[in-house]
């Protein structure tokens, strides 16, 4: 996988949760907690692993841990690979845990680009979400 | 729609194209002597820009004398705004989820 989060369509979530990052590890890491709030999976804790997230709405997610530092991140693929481009997607998603005074700050991060689209990214010298950002004040200021 | 998305991000993946388009997104409505000015590259190779773009629909322009005004636009840009749109709704609701089962969960 290259490096080239810089280049990519990011989205990213952030939450305050009022429960220790200890806690959250373990939702974010145990299958049947992760069923519970995420997707049905096979996930286990280990870098390399191979597994799948099935969504209720049919598809399958295929995904690879890439990275793991308990209580702190945890980073894996989130591919879904499909016949049509446009649904086609090749992303990575990093969570990363922040103690805070009252509990955890969590901030999911899901940086990507569709399979069909990686020649025209990586040409890309200027952020995606940079980009967004920027639009978005933009389009804010045109209300 | 597939073909769509396309053009968008290989239009916009230019950093010399997306650096025009944003300006014409700030700054409003300019002439291509205007973009050229500050653009660093030659009026041809803005004119040339400004043609993907207009492919694309991402700007338009109208003849004043014998001068063409471009302007962006903006509702272009909407498959690329509901693509994260999408996974952001998507992980706000599954952060609802989470929030719950946290609260549910033993210490």
């Amino acid at each position: 996988m290259s490096k080239q989060a810089a280049e990519t369509l990011a989205v990213v979530v952030e939450r305050d949760f009022a429960f220790p990052p200890e806690k959250l590890w373990r939702a974010l890491t145990q299958p049947h907690l992760i069923e519970a709030w995420l997707m049905k999976n096979d996930f286990k804790p280990v870098v390399g692993h191979h597994f799948n997230l099935s969504g209720d709405w049919g598809g399958v997610l295929d995904c690879e841990v890439l990275a793991i530092e308990p209580n702190k991140a945890l980073s894996y693929t989130w591919n879904f690979v499909n016949d049509d481009p446009a649904y086609n997607l090749r992303s990575v998603v990093t969570f990363t845990l922040t103690p805070t005074s009252g509990g955890t700050r969590l901030r999911m991060e899901q940086a990507g680009f569709r399979a069909d689209q990686k020649q025209a990214y990586g040409g890309a010298k200027f952020g995606w979400q940079k980009f967004l950002e920027n639009l978005a004040q933009v389009l804010a200021r045109a209300d | 729609m597939a073909t769509a998305h396309d053009m968008l991000f290989r239009t916009l993946a230019d950093p010399t194209r997306r650096a025009i388009f944003e300006r014409l997104c700030r700054e409003g409505e300019q002439t291509v002597a205007a973009l050229t000015a500050r653009s660093g590259v030659s009026q041809p190779a803005v004119s040339k820009h400004l043609g993907i773009l207009k492919q694309a629909k991402l700007v338009r322009y109208r003849h004043e004398g014998r001068e063409r005004h471009y302007s962006a636009q903006l509702n272009a840009l909407a498959p690329l705004i509901d693509w994260t749109s999408r996974m952001t709704g998507f992980w706000q609701s599954r952060f609802d989820q989470l929030e719950d089962l946290l609260k549910r969960m033993d210490q």
